[in-house]
């Protein structure tokens, strides 16, 4: 899957949506709740199940990232899954809040 | 990504809140949606603040086409040569900016009225198109030397400000934001993108007036709000005048211009139930990329530390997501929302990320910036750098000065000296306040001469405009 910036994709087995924010630096396989997500206008696949091991929950609104490969996407949609590449679960990105300036 | 995602998620979870106006969040990605299908090559917005801002924005962005939002103020000649530059597109335009437009190639001209009719019927979702290079905005400034240019902010600029900055609906259902910066300015189009993200309701007010922002403020229970320096010392000579409070306010920030730290004093006595906030960003930064926060306010205040307490004059830190250092007294910085780019010229972001912003600067020990303004500003007296802003402060400082400015003057034997221009409300000479500076600051930094005006030369964005006064100091 090519994972550029810019591109959305979706859970093949739950709601979460999400949007490449940095792509990685090589190529990798985004997972939702341990399957390999799809393009966000595809068709679900039949018969993909959520696996218990990556089944956390996504949070709308959150950003998540993994260090080593640079990758960074944000959650447009929240769902059952846990988000991961090539296995690994990714970190959720801390934000500090910060006061309005605008 | 696309700033138009930024929306489609708040419209998706609260989409039945108020968003603008009396618009929801819904109603608003609908508009823009159905502009999406009326805009051309760009869409040139000439206007006062109302919805039609952020619905062009978005429509804008879901079409994947530049928001040039311009300045109606401009004289009908640069109006016509800033639109005759941004055409072909579509313009939103103030009813009273039509006749102004007659006969550019390649403009399809909506006034608000009609551009706000025909969207009004919505339009079907399709999704935004995905280039996080493509340009989202493009902001003509004027600069000091006439030519207008056009900073070019990227989607992917925009969206690192907002995600970077902002939690995603960190509003509660009750906040409001009065909005009184005109669209065509950087803070103009980084509220309606912050409070869209955070779900906070926006509140326009179309043309500023002290009377009319207090009354809105009051009659909206507005709980937030940014104003330039000029706003916010005429805000507050009409609340101590009329005696009214503005008890929603929660949180007042501020930026755009040198702010005097006696109207931030002021400010704090009051509103004593709001947060202060002084952010320092440029159009080419995306925004605000330092603030002093609503606690750094109050510890300088209360502070007997004359470092501490001169920090009421910095900018603050920079944000976590924003790299900052001084060189040679200039301000560079580097992090994702930085664009640093102009139509046709090109960026001045080095290869390695870093933009030098032209303007000075320095640092602190607890690593608070203090802007000293624009390096074209600085005075160069005998090979030595003065900073206007240094002598400005020390002026405003004498109980009977209102408000100063000091620019640099042609002299034959200095190169250049300083002079400055001074806004008194009592009696005051200019020898008092030479011999005033002088026991405040090195003697190099006296003005030779001291001009006295009823009121000094703003923009409507509270920028000083130096260049008129450069103008009457040559006359």
């Amino acid at each position: 899957m090519e994972l550029k910036a810019g591109s959305r994709w979706r859970s093949a087995v739950c709601d979460t949506e999400v949007v490449v924010v940095r792509a990685p630096s090589g190529s990798a396989s985004l997972e939702c709740g341990g399957q390999p997500m799809i393009a966000h206008d595809a068709e679900r696949p039949d018969g993909a199940t959520l696996d218990d091991a990556f089944a956390g929950g996504t949070q709308m609104g959150k950003r998540f990232a993994d260090p080593e490969s640079g990758i960074e996407v944000l959650a447009t949609k929240g769902g059952a899954g846990s988000l991961s590449l090539d296995g690994q679960l990714l970190a959720l990105k801390d934000a500090k809040p910060l006061p309005s300036s605008d | 990504m696309n700033i138009s995602m930024l929306l489609e998620m708040v419209a998706d979870t609260i989409g039945g809140q108020v968003a603008v106006g009396t618009l929801t969040y819904a109603q608003l990605f609908e508009r823009a949606t159905a502009g999406s299908k009326l805009v051309g090559d760009r869409l040139i917005a000439i206007d006062i603040n109302s919805e039609a801002v952020p619905i062009g924005l978005f429509s804008a962005a879901l079409a994947g086409v530049p928001y040039v939002p311009v300045n109606y103020r401009l004289s009908d000649e640069q109006l016509r040569a800033v639109v005759e530059r941004a055409a072909p597109g579509t313009a939103v335009v103030d009813p009273d900016v039509v006749a102004r437009l007659e006969n550019i190639d390649g403009l399809q001209v909506f006034d608000r009225p009609s551009f706000l009719d025909t969207v009004a019927a919505g339009a079907d979702r399709s999704d935004a198109p995905s280039d996080p290079d493509a340009i989202a905005v493009l902001l003509f400034t004027s600069g000091t030397t006439g030519t207008p240019k056009a900073a070019v902010l990227r989607h992917r600029h925009l969206t690192s400000y907002v995600l970077g900055s902002v939690d995603f609906l960190g509003s509660s259902p009750d906040d409001a934001a009065l909005v009184s910066v005109p669209p065509y300015h950087i803070a103009g189009l980084a509220a309606v993108l912050s409070s869209v993200y955070s779900g906070r309701r926006i509140v326009y007010l179309p043309q500023f007036t002290p009377e009319a922002w207090v009354e809105v403020a009051r009659r909206e229970a507005i709980t937030h709000a940014m104003v330039v320096p000029t706003m916010l010392g005429r805000i507050l000579d009409h609340l101590e005048a009329s005696g009214e409070g503005l008890p929603a306010l929660r949180h007042l920030s501020y930026g755009g211009g040198r702010m005097p730290v006696s109207v931030i004093e002021r400010a704090l006595t009051l509103l004593p139930g709001a947060g202060f906030v002084n952010a320092y960003g440029l159009t080419e930064t995306s925004s605000t990329i330092a603030i002093l926060t609503p606690d750094d306010h109050r510890e300088a205040i209360a502070s007997d530390d004359p470092k501490v307490r001169a920090r009421l004059g910095s900018v603050g830190q920079p944000l976590p997501t924003v790299e900052l250092e001084i060189r040679d007294g200039e301000i560079w910085v580097r992090g994702e929302q930085v664009s640093g780019e102009y139509l046709g010229i090109g960026t001045s972001v080095r290869d390695d990320g870093w933009f030098p912003t032209n303007d000075g600067g320095r640092v602190d020990e607890g690593g608070y910036l203090f802007v000293d303004g624009r390096l074209d500003d600085v005075i160069v007296r005998g090979g030595e750098n003065l900073s206007p802003g240094e002598i400005e402060d020390v002026l405003v400082q004498h109980p009977a000065v209102t408000e100063a400015a000091v620019l640099g003057m042609p002299d034959d034997e200095w190169g250049e000296v300083p002079i400055a221009f001074v806004v008194a409300h009592d009696a005051v000479t200019e020898l008092e306040l030479q011999s005033w500076v002088r026991d405040r600051l090195r003697s190099s930094r006296v003005p030779v001469r001291i001009t006295f005006l009823d009121e000094l030369p703003y923009s409507e964005t509270g920028k000083l405009l130096r260049r008129v006064l450069r103008t009457k100091s040559e006359s």
